[in-house]
C-alpha cells in the first residue's frame, strides 16, 4: 500500500503514529532515506484477448483485469493488425466501458419524437415492443418495409436477422457515406475492390501517394504503422491536400491542390507518364484494355494543363510523376478511405487505379497485394427467404447503376413518402448515429418523424437515441463475444472477440437482442444455437480450428499465401474484358465517361470558404467524444483557417466563432485555429464534435458538428455516393 | 551499472498521443495530470512548411534542477541514472515544477508531485510509450551498452536533445 503525502502528513502530525501502524506502513516510516518506487499494479490478474471496436480496423488488444476491473488494454502481439501496438483510441477503450453516460436500462419513449424523454423499462417490454411493430409491419407492409441501419463488427446478427425476416434494406453509412466509390472505381477497373484492411503494401513501397488522405491523423494501426516504416526508410512520399497534414509533414513532395481538382492532376500524370514512356509496358501491353484511347484521352491534359486547374506547379507535377515513375511497381497510389467529396468520386478512384495499372503496381510487391481470407465457413443456416422487392435506396430502378451495396441515404429518403417505389417504415438503428453521419440534416429529421417505429440500439446515449421509441443497452465490445473475424490480409488469421468482463448495467450483448427479436417472430429457427459460444464453436470446427488454443490466444495465424504475380499468383481480373479495363465499357454503356474526364467543381461564392473535414488521431467520428480518457487529448474540435484569411478577417487564434453555411445554417461557436497550414479558400473541421444530445454530458456542445452544415450533397451518379465537400461556409465572431 | 536513456524518431511520430493515452491507463495517472504529451512544431510560411511532431516527457536529466531543488530529498536520481520521486518524502511544495525546463512535472491528485518514472516498476524492461506506439519511434535502453539500439541510433542519425542552453544534460534523444 503506498503511502501518499495526505497520509504522510497525518502520520507525521500523530505523536506515536509510526508505532500503530501496520507492518507496511512502519517500514517506510522509517525507510524514508531508502525510497520506494509506488508500483501503479495495472497488470491484470486476468488478461483475456479480445478484438478493438473503438474503430473498425479491428486490432487485437489484451485486456488486463484486475479484480473485476479492466485497468489497461494493450497491443496484441501475435494479432497481424496490432503486432503489440494499438493506436491511442484502442488504447483508450475503457473510457468507453466506464463512461458514466452509458446506456444502462432498455429505455421506452414519452414524449414525442426528439424530445429525448424516456422512462426505463424492462428487457421483457422493450422486446416485446420491438417485435410487436416489426410484426405489424411485416403484416401492414411486408418485410421490406423495416430497414437496417448498421456500423461495427456486431451488426453481423442484426443483418442475420434481417435477411431471416425477409427485407432487403440494410445499409451502412460506410458506403455512401464513405468508401464505396473507390470499391466500385477499382471494381471497374480491375474487377476487385480496395478491402478493409485496405490492401496496399505501404511497408515495402519505395513511392507512396496519399491524395487527401491523412494517415497520421485517421489511425488505422498498421497502416500508420506501415506508413512510418516506409517514412523511416526513406520511401518518396508525396501528398496531396489543400492542408499540409501530418503526412505532408512526412512528405519530399507536398502539393497544396485547390480542393476538387485532383482529377486533373492524376490525368496529367498519366500524361507524363506515358509520354515520357514512364509507365510499366508489360502490364500495359499483357493485362489493359483502352490503352489507345487513354493515351489519346491524356494527350493534350500537361502538366501545364493541369496548373492552371489545380494551382500546382507544372515543374512539381512532372517532377513528381517521375518519382512515381522510377519508383514503379513499388509505387502505392493510396485509394483513401473517405471519399466522398464532390459527386465524381468513382470517377477519381478510377483514375487513381488506371495510374496504379500504368505503373503496374497491381498484384506487386510495394503496391496493391492479392491478398486471402483464413476459410471459416458460414454457420450452416437455412436459407433466407428471398426479399418481395428489391432495395427501396433508389427513386428508381435506372438510379446508380453500379451500386453494389444498398445505400444508407438512400433508406433515409426512401422514409419520407413519394421518394421511392414503396416506403421505409420501420427503422433499426444499430451502432450507427445518423444525425451526425449522414448530410442532410432536414431530410434527416424529416425522416426520422414520418418513420412509424424507430428502434436504436446503441452503447452511448447518442442523437439518434433521442430519436427512437425504444433504446436498447448494448454491452460494449469488451463485455460481449461475437462473430469470428478473418478478412483478407496478407497475413491470414481467424481473431475472436470475447467477453473480457461481464456486461455492465443492464446490457446484453447484440447476439442475445437479435436472437430475443427473432423468436418473437417466429424466426427462431435462423437462431438454431444455444449462445455464441456454441455458434463460434460450430464455425470453429468446421474450420478446424482448434477452440482451446483461439480462446487462449484470441487469434490464430494461417500459413502466409502468395499476395503477389512475383510469388506465383497468375494475373487474374473479374472485369468484363477479362483484363484491366483503362478505358470503361461498361461505363460508357451505362452512359458514363469511359475514361475519367475534368470538370471543375463549383467555386465558393465570395466571402466563403469550402468546408472540409477530416479526422482527429484520438477519435472515432462522434463515437468517441464522450470518451473522457480520450478526451485528455482532445475535447472540442478547432476550424482550421489560413492565417491571412483570419488576419483580413480580423479574428485571432483561439477566438470562437459560429460558422454559417451557403443556406444560413448555423453551427457552433467553434475556436479557431489560425494557420499557415491551409490553403486560404477553404476551412477544415475534424468530424464528430458539436454534440446536441442530452444525455451525452462530456460530449454535448463541444465544437461544431460538421453534418449540420452539408445542407446539399453531390450524389455521384454512378454509385449514389453522398459528395459533402460542396458546402460553403463563412465566419461569425460571436 | 546501466544509463537508461530514452530516443525518440520525430521522423517517423505523428504525434497521435497513442503514448499519453498509454501513460495513463499504465500509471493509472489521474485525470488532468499527464507523464508525457505531444507537441507539434509548426515552422515556415504557406506553402514552405515543416512541421516536427514530438511525444515529449520528463528528460531524466544528468544535472536534474528538480533534484538540486527539491527541499525533502523526494527528488532523486536512482541508480540507473533515471530521476525519481520518492512520494512519501513529497510535500508537494512545487519548488521541483518551477525548477523544470520541460515542465514535465504536475501535482497529482494525491497531493505528492508526480511525472514519467521511465515505466520503472517495469524494472527497465521498456515503457509502456514504446511498447504501444504504432509508428515505432520510441526506444528505451541502456546507453552504457554500445550494442543497444539505443546507442546504435545516436551514433547513425542526427539527433538533438530539448533546451540544451539550460545544461541539464537530459537523457531523452530527438532523431531528426
Amino acid at each position: 500500500m503506498p503511502v501518499t503525502r495526505r497520509k504522510f502528513i497525518r502520520i507525521g502530525a500523530a505523536s506515536a503514529g509510526g508505532m500503530v501502524l501496520g507492518g507496511g506502513l512502519v517500514s517506510d516510516w522509517y525507510g524514508l532515506d531508502a525510497p520506494r518506487l509506488t508500483d501503479p499494479a495495472t497488470d491484470g490478474d486476468r488478461i483475456v484477448p479480445t478484438f478493438c471496436e473503438i474503430c473498425f480496423w479491428k486490432c487485437g488488444v489484451l485486456a488486463h483485469v484486475k479484480q473485476g476491473r479492466v485497468t489497461k488494454l494493450t497491443g496484441h502481439p501475435d494479432h497481424p493488425l496490432s503486432r503489440g501496438r494499438l493506436c491511442p483510441r484502442g488504447a483508450g477503450g475503457t473510457g468507453l466501458l466506464y463512461d458514466p453516460d452509458r446506456l444502462k436500462k432498455p429505455l421506452v419513449r414519452t414524449g414525442r419524437r426528439g424530445e429525448e424523454t424516456f422512462r426505463e423499462a424492462s428487457w421483457e417490454e422493450a422486446l416485446d415492443r420491438i417485435a410487436g411493430e416489426m410484426d405489424r409491419l411485416r403484416r401492414d407492409y411486408g418485410p421490406q418495409s423495416m430497414a437496417l441501419f448498421q456500423h461495427g463488427y456486431g451488426s453481423s446478427w442484426f443483418t442475420h436477422l434481417f435477411r431471416a425476416y425477409g427485407s432487403p434494406n440494410i445499409a451502412a453509412p460506410s458506403y455512401a457515406q464513405c468508401r464505396g466509390p473507390r470499391e466500385v472505381g477499382f471494381q471497374l477497373t480491375f474487377g476487385d475492390g480496395v478491402l478493409s484492411p485496405e490492401r496496399v503494401d505501404m511497408e515495402r513501397a519505395d513511392c507512396i501517394v496519399l491524395i487527401g488522405s491523412h494517415l497520421g491523423e485517421n489511425m488505422h494501426n498498421t497502416q500508420v504503422r506501415d506508413f512510418a516504416r516506409a517514412v523511416g526508410r526513406g520511401a518518396t512520399v508525396i501528398v496531396v491536400d489543400p492542408r499540409f497534414s501530418v503526412a505532408a509533414g512526412k512528405a519530399d513532395h507536398w502539393l497544396p491542390i485547390k480542393p476538387g481538382t485532383d482529377i486533373a492532376l492524376l490525368l496529367s500524370w498519366m500524361n507524363v507518364l506515358i509520354e515520357e514512356g514512364l509507365y510499366d509496358r508489360s502490364t500495359v501491353e499483357n493485362f489493359t484494355t483502352g490503352f489507345d484511347q487513354l493515351r489519346a484521352h491524356v494527350a493534350g491534359k500537361t502538366p501545364e494543363w493541369a496548373y492552371a486547374r489545380t494551382g500546382i506547379r507544372p515543374e512539381l507535377i512532372r517532377a513528381t510523376a517521375r518519382k512515381i515513375g522510377a519508383a514503379k511497381p513499388a509505387a502505392v497510389i493510396h485509394p483513401g478511405r473517405r471519399v466522398t467529396w464532390y459527386g465524381d468520386d468513382t470517377q477519381r478512384t478510377r483514375a487513381i487505379a488506371i495510374l496504379t495499372a500504368l505503373t503496374g503496381s497491381w498484384g506487386r510487391a510495394g503496391g496493391y497485394l492479392l491478398p486471402t481470407a483464413m476459410k471459416v465457413p458460414k454457420y450452416p443456416y437455412a436459407p433466407y427467404p428471398a426479399p418481395d422487392a428489391p432495395a427501396a435506396d433508389r427513386a428508381k430502378p435506372s438510379d446508380f447503376p453500379m451500386a453494389d451495396a444498398t445505400l444508407a441515404s438512400g433508406l433515409c429518403a426512401a422514409t419520407i413518402p413519394g421518394s421511392s417505389a414503396y416506403g421505409a417504415k420501420g427503422w433499426m438503428v444499430y451502432g450507427t448515429n445518423l444525425p451526425l453521419t449522414l448530410p442532410e440534416p432536414e431530410r434527416v429529421e424529416a425522416a426520422l418523424q414520418e418513420a412509424e417505429f424507430i428502434v436504436a440500439i446503441d452503447v452511448l446515449p447518442a442523437e439518434i437515441c433521442g430519436w427512437a421509441d425504444v433504446v436498447l443497452p448494448e454491452a460494449t465490445y469488451l463485455e460481449r463475444a461475437d462473430d469470428i473475424d478473418a478478412p483478407a490480409y496478407r497475413e491470414p488469421y481467424a481473431a475472436l472477440r470475447q467477453e473480457v468482463v461481464s456486461p455492465l448495467h443492464d446490457s446484453k450483448p447484440g447476439w442475445w437482442i437479435a436472437k430475443e427479436i427473432a423468436n418473437r417472430l417466429d424466426l427462431a429457427s435462423f437462431f438454431p444455437w444455444k449462445d455464441v459460444d456454441e455458434y463460434v464453436d460450430a464455425r470453429l470446427s468446421a474450420a478446424g480450428i482448434d477452440r482451446r488454443e483461439i480462446r487462449e490466444k484470441g487469434v490464430v495465424l494461417g500459413p502466409r499465401t502468395p499476395c503477389t504475380y512475383e510469388e506465383g499468383i497468375a494475373p487474374e481480373f473479374g472485369t468484363e474484358s477479362g483484363k484491366i479495363e483503362l478505358y470503361s465499357a461498361a461505363l460508357a454503356a451505362a452512359g458514363f465517361d469511359p475514361i475519367p474526364e475534368f470538370r471543375p467543381p463549383e467555386e465558393p461564392p465570395a466571402g466563403y470558404f469550402r468546408l472540409l473535414i477530416g479526422r482527429s488521431p484520438v477519435h472515432t467520428f462522434g463515437r468517441t467524444t464522450n470518451n473522457r480518457l480520450l478526451s485528455e487529448v482532445c475535447d472540442e474540435n478547432e476550424v482550421w483557417v489560413a492565417a491571412s484569411a483570419a488576419r483580413e478577417l480580423g479574428i485571432a487564434s483561439g477566438e470562437r466563432v459560429v460558422l454559417v453555411n451557403q443556406d444560413g445554417v448555423e453551427e457552433g461557436p467553434v475556436k479557431v485555429k489560425a494557420t499557415e497550414r491551409i490553403r486560404t479558400d477553404c476551412v477544415f473541421l475534424t468530424h464528430g464534435f458539436g454534440h446536441r444530445a442530452k444525455a451525452l454530458s462530456f460530449a454535448r456542445g463541444r465544437g461544431a458538428d460538421d453534418a449540420r452544415l452539408m445542407t446539399r450533397v453531390s450524389v455521384d451518379p454512378i454509385m449514389g455516393g453522398t459528395g459533402m465537400n460542396v458546402n460553403f461556409v463563412t465566419l461569425k465572431r460571436v | 551499472m546501466p544509463r537508461r536513456i530514452m530516443v525518440l524518431d520525430t521522423v517517423r511520430c505523428v504525434g497521435c498521443s497513442a503514448c499519453v493515452i498509454a501513460c495513463k491507463t499504465e500509471n493509472a495517472v489521474p485525470a488532468g495530470g499527464f507523464r508525457d504529451w505531444v507537441v507539434g512544431e509548426t515552422r515556415g510560411r504557406f506553402p514552405q512548411l515543416s512541421l516536427e511532431n514530438r511525444s515529449e516527457r520528463c528528460n531524466h536529466c544528468d544535472h536534474a534542477p528538480c533534484v538540486d531543488n527539491c527541499p525533502t530529498g523526494a527528488s532523486y536520481r536512482a541508480a540507473d541514472g533515471a530521476v525519481q520521486i520518492a512520494r512519501a518524502k513529497c510535500t508537494g511544495c512545487k519548488s521541483c515544477i518551477a525548477a523544470c525546463p520541460y515542465g514535465a512535472r504536475f501535482v497529482h491528485a494525491d497531493g505528492f508531485v508526480d511525472k514519467c518514472t521511465f515505466c520503472a516498476h517495469r524494472a527497465g524492461k521498456s515503457t509502456a510509450c514504446t511498447d504501444v506506439c504504432p509508428t515505432e519511434c520510441i526506444t528505451f535502453g541502456d546507453a552504457s551498452d554500445p550494442e543497444s539500439a539505443v546507442s546504435r541510433l545516436l551514433a547513425s542519425r542526427r539527433w538533438k536533445v530539448l533546451a540544451p542552453e539550460t545544461g541539464t544534460e537530459p537523457k531523452v534523444y530527438y532523431l531528426l
